[in-house]
């Protein structure tokens, strides 16, 4: 349905569930990717089921020169960058009475200023070319908040302030920025959980149900698309209607 | 007029879509020839591209009219 051929999109997080339905998203709409993640084994597994069109870009998220290099990277790789989707994201959950100081900082660092380091590293290329799209992964916790999670839902918040900012700054320029708010999806994150808490958590959900990578690789692709060139600043929200926003 | 005037004032008025009679040594980008923020910031990427430079942000920002533009190129090259 939506075609990026000749299009460029850089993806962090990668190697995970989420991100890597994403990618492979993407790519099957025809866009060139580059796989960001910090374990290179399952980046390259990754590339290689996906075959031509996929580059592998290791980085460290919490080191902030490799950051900075990596929209260097993958522009040398992919001889552009169009798309941009900051997708990698941790936790160091806590309830707040307790939450340290590293636990915080940790979780802001890789989630939040690594977006912003990204965001600001693909400026130049997508200006030159006047058309970018930058697709922030945030949280419906950076909606409602979520006891336990103060820095990850923080940081999530943050993320959306921070991408109608730079949307209101670009839009002139053919960039437009938002943010896809995933609810519970069906990730190594949430098979952590045990069956009472995810009993829990459906009665919550409308649609009775976790949702999927591939639903959630669905809301980026329409925001990547050329067709998606009048919404800019949005956070689109895919959680089964948990939280009508 | 030098060469390097010449192409600088061809990149402004072709980026600002500006009269070039417009485009003079105290023109200021923003104050007289409509530029915004982000106009400036294409300025100074067009004419790192032309003329091969790297301009850091602190010296971009005292790249505020034509005249400063054309001197700094010049003392860059």
């Amino acid at each position: 349905m939506f075609d990026l051929t000749g299009k460029t999109a850089l993806v962090t997080g990668a190697s995970g569930g989420i991100g890597g339905a994403i990618a492979t998203a993407l790519h099957s709409a025809g866009a060139t990717v580059g796989l960001s993640g910090t374990r290179e084994a399952p980046l390259q597994a990754l590339a290689t089921t996906l075959g031509d069109r996929a580059h592998v870009l290791p980085c460290n998220l919490s080191e902030a020169v490799e950051v900075e290099a990596l929209p260097k990277q993958a522009i040398a790789a992919m001889g552009s960058l169009d798309i941009l989707v900051n997708n990698a994201g941790i936790t160091a959950d806590n309830i707040f009475m307790r939450m340290t100081d590293y636990e915080w900082s940790r979780v802001i660092e890789v989630n939040l200023t690594s977006t912003m380091r990204l965001c600001r590293g693909v400026m130049r290329p997508m200006m030159k070319s006047r058309w970018g799209r930058i697709i922030n992964i945030t949280s419906v916790v950076g909606v409602t908040g979520n006891g336990g999670q103060v820095n990850y839902a923080a940081s999530k918040a943050g993320m959306i302030g921070l991408t109608k900012s730079i949307a209101q700054e670009v839009a002139s320029r053919g960039i437009t920025a938002n943010c896809v708010a995933p609810g519970f999806i069906e990730t190594a994150m949430t098979d952590a959980l045990n069956e009472k808490q995810k009993d829990g958590i459906l009665t919550a959900i409308p649609a009775g149900r976790m949702g999927t990578g591939d639903e959630i690789a669905s809301a980026v692709l329409y925001l990547a698309s050329q067709e998606a060139a009048y919404v800019t600043g949005q956070t689109l929200h895919v959680n089964g209607g948990m939280a009508m926003i | 007029m030098s060469d390097i005037a010449d192409r600088v004032k061809k990149i402004v008025v072709e980026h600002l879509s500006v009269e070039e009679e417009k485009v003079t040594e105290n023109a200021s980008f923003i104050d007289d020839l409509g530029a915004d923020s982000l106009d400036t910031v294409e300025l100074v990427m067009a004419f790192e591209e032309e003329f091969g430079i790297e301009i850091p942000d602190d010296a971009a920002e005292t790249i505020q009219t034509f005249g400063d533009a054309v001197s700094f190129i010049k003392g860059a090259q």
